[in-house]
């Protein structure tokens, strides 16, 4: 990745190798890592503790807190918010974050506080997320802040202690893989039907060891949400991160947010952050391509993220995955999901139907299935559970009377929180139940122990909880028609 | 950190692909605010089927773990490997590990040897024939041996040294810190700041 200074013609940069050089502290020589500055760092109550521990232990400080934020989100309930937690481990969890926030005087947003939320869905919105930084988190998902043009990290508690510690972060560099996707996308086709495709397409150890960048019309016409939802999945693909370059739709939506620069400072940036995008004559380590415009709505079948489908097909069947590996991984996904070769996707039924996570819980998430859900019922015999990423994302919802919607449908509307997306608090599936999730991961027992996982959008969530069966808004026409039909309305 | 040169002893087979840190540890032990204890919860949930391999007593006091290709992938979970640390494994052998998990192993004092798929195959045919067969990984040499049967295993340059070393992370960084100091003082006015400034 540090590439510029071995050749006597230097080439274009990529956007994740600009961002990499203007944060070396220091060059790895013989094979060592380079040393890289961290501009923010994000926290949560989960892969913290430890890290917390280590620094005491050593009687070492927080370096920079000024640079440091943390929330409380994993363990959180999403009902009730006022009591105390009842599960006694997760409130010690969560204890154990506010006791050592107070103790190193660190900014933290605990539950109940206008800011608290999923911590990928809190930086964005603060504005704490920008172009050209790096973030870092313990948590996979930091992947989600690529999004906005900075190279952002998941890491482990190790690593959120050596952060905490030095602001850096030994790291070998990454080689880069562009995600070309042209086109326009169909109505009904959104931002996460993109993500999972490509990750059926370069399976979900394919971007191991990469930087994706995402690329193409398609990219550059999605809304900074969709953005998110696509470099969110990129470690589902098995990559570093994922990153999309910056232009107006992303200073946009960052100008006059709480944490975003002002004045020349905001002059500067922007500056700045049009030298980003990646050069023209760059060269990219790996490249994939795909057609926007040939995407349905896609859904998950087995018990990792790269197992998906267009909707509109059937279960494969095992027999036909040539590689022994993938075909014993997909006979024993499918014996974990309990679905049988060539079964139609959209015949499934589902028990519960999950809308939330740092994958889909964001303001245009919640009123794309509102739109679907206005004016109907939900399917008997399934709950709906709606899960705003943040308290500004609920109270926002609220104010366009989205809840309302969601309400008068037969979903619950909760608090803010990871809730059923790893089911750390009480929002889990039973064993056996099956559920259509706008989540990121579908291995087993993630949901809850021997739960049933399908990634969908949160249009398809919208519309499976409509008919009961995984369902895109394509099917939802035909319904509404057929409704009319049987109302007489139509004939 | 204790220093790793060669670990010695039962290995386990795990004959699958795509083991993610869910199935090595489920969400549900992350809730512990410690850094050891966590033998109770490794493949917590596979440990309720009788039959499954660390139930077995052949392999008990196992201190090595061979596994299918992509062991580690998914959540970054660095529980996964204090798991597998505290059960007693010293050593995981794969073909190819998430990466996340290769990073957390090395901070831990856990090697991740990655072997070629034939030769993971090989290993399980030899410790399945002949219970009590150990191995030895030898990360001076960068060697496997069961038996009779040795192959080379790669493991990057500056995780071999650090485990070698048993060096600590943040030690080793905090010696160029006048160097990030000298960092941060070029910094642009609109980076992002958490607190207002002092
Ligand atoms: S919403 Fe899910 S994936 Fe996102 S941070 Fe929370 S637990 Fe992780």
């Amino acid at each position: 990745m540090s590439s510029s200074d071995n050749g006597a013609h230097r080439r274009g940069r990529t956007l994740a190798e600009k961002v990499w050089d203007d944060h070396l502290v220091v060059k790895g020589e013989d094979g060592n890592p380079d040393l890289i500055y961290i501009d923010l760092h994000l926290v949560h109550e989960v892969t913290s503790p430890q890290a917390f521990d280590g620094l005491r232990q050593a009687g070492r400080p927080v370096r920079r807190l000024d640079l440091t934020i943390a929330t409380e989100d994993h363990n959180t309930p999403t009902v009730n918010i006022d009591k105390p937690i009842a599960d006694l481990v997760s409130r010690t969890q969560i204890e154990a974050l506010r006791t050592n926030a107070a103790e190193f005087g660190m900014r933290l947003h605990s539950l109940g506080d206008i800011e608290q939320g999923i911590v990928h869905v809190v930086g964005p919105q603060l504005g704490l997320t920008m172009p050209g930084i790096t973030v870092v988190c313990g948590d996979s998902h930091t992947s989600t802040h690529g999004a906005f043009g900075a190279m952002a990290l998941g890491i482990g508690t190790s690593e959120v202690e050596h952060v905490l510690a030095t602001q850096t972060l030994p790291l070998k560099p990454f080689k880069t893989m562009a995600i070309n996707v042209e086109g326009a996308l169909r109505p009904g086709v959104t931002a996460k039907d993109i993500i999972l495709a490509v990750i059926a397409k370069i399976t979900t150890g394919g971007g191991q060891g990469y930087v994706l960048e995402y690329r193409g019309s398609a990219i550059r016409s999605l809304s900074m949400e969709g953005r998110m939802t696509i470099c969110n999945m990129s470690i589902e693909a098995g990559a570093r991160a994922g990153m999309v370059a910056p232009d107006q739709i992303t200073f946009d939506y960052l100008e006059g947010r709480p944490h975003a620069p002002q004045g020349q400072d905001w002059v500067d940036a922007v500056e700045y952050w049009k030298t980003l995008p990646t050069d023209d004559d760059a060269v990219f380590d790996a490249e994939v391509f795909l057609d926007a415009s040939e995407l349905e709505p896609f859904v998950t079948w087995g018990t990792n993220p790269g197992q998906g489908v267009s909707l509109s097909e059937t279960v494969p069947n095992p027999a036909d995955i040539t590689d022994p590996n993938e075909r014993a991984s997909a006979e024993r996904a499918l014996a974990y999901m309990d679905l049988e070769a060539g079964t139609r996707m959209k015949d499934i039924q589902v028990d519960t139907v999950f809308i939330g996570s740092c994958t889909n819980s964001r303001i245009e998430d919640l009123r794309a299935a509102a739109d679907i859900m206005r004016g109907h019922k939900k399917a008997d015999n399934l709950r709906v559970l709606v899960v705003p990423g943040s308290a500004r994302v609920r109270l926002e919802a609220e104010a366009e009377g989205l809840d309302q919607v969601f309400k008068d449908f037969g979903a619950d509307w909760r608090f803010a929180g990871c809730s059923m997306c790893l089911g750390m608090n009480p929002d889990q599936i039973a064993p056996g139940e099956r559920c259509a999730s706008t989540s990121n991961r579908n291995f087993e027992g993630r949901q809850g122990k021997g739960g049933r996982t399908h990634l969908v959008s949160p249009l398809v969530a919208a519309a499976t909880a409509i008919r009961g069966t995984l369902s895109s808004p394509w099917d939802l026409e035909n319904l509404v028609a057929d409704e009319a039909i049987a109302n007489g309305a139509v004939n | 950190m204790e220093k790793v040169s060669r670990v010695t002893g039962i290995a386990v087979p795990i004959k699958q692909s795509n083991v993610d840190t869910d199935s090595i540890i489920p969400a549900e032990f992350l809730k512990r605010v410690t850094k050891t204890g966590f033998e109770d919860a490794l493949f917590y949930a596979w440990r309720q089927n009788p039959d499954f391999v660390l139930n077995q007593p052949r392999y008990a006091g196992a201190k090595v773990l061979v596994a299918g290709p992509d062991f580690g992938t998914g959540s970054s979970r660095e529980h996964a490997v204090w798991a597998l640390r505290d059960y007693g494994f010293r050593a995981v052998l794969s073909s190819r590990f998430g990466d996340i998990f290769r990073g957390n192993s090395g901070k831990q004092g856990l090697l991740a040897a990655q072997v070629a798929e034939e030769d993971i195959q090989r290993i399980w045919s030899l410790i399945e024939a002949t219970p009590g067969l150990e191995v030895t990984v030898d990360l001076e040499a960068r060697t496997v041996t069961v038996g009779d049967f040795s192959t080379a295993f790669e493991i990057d340059d500056y995780t071999r040294w650090r485990l070698l070393e048993g060096l600590d992370d943040i030690g080793l960084t905090l010696r160029d810190e006048a160097k990030i100091t000298e960092f941060e003082a070029t910094r642009a006015g609109w980076r992002p700041r958490t607190l207002p400034v002092k």
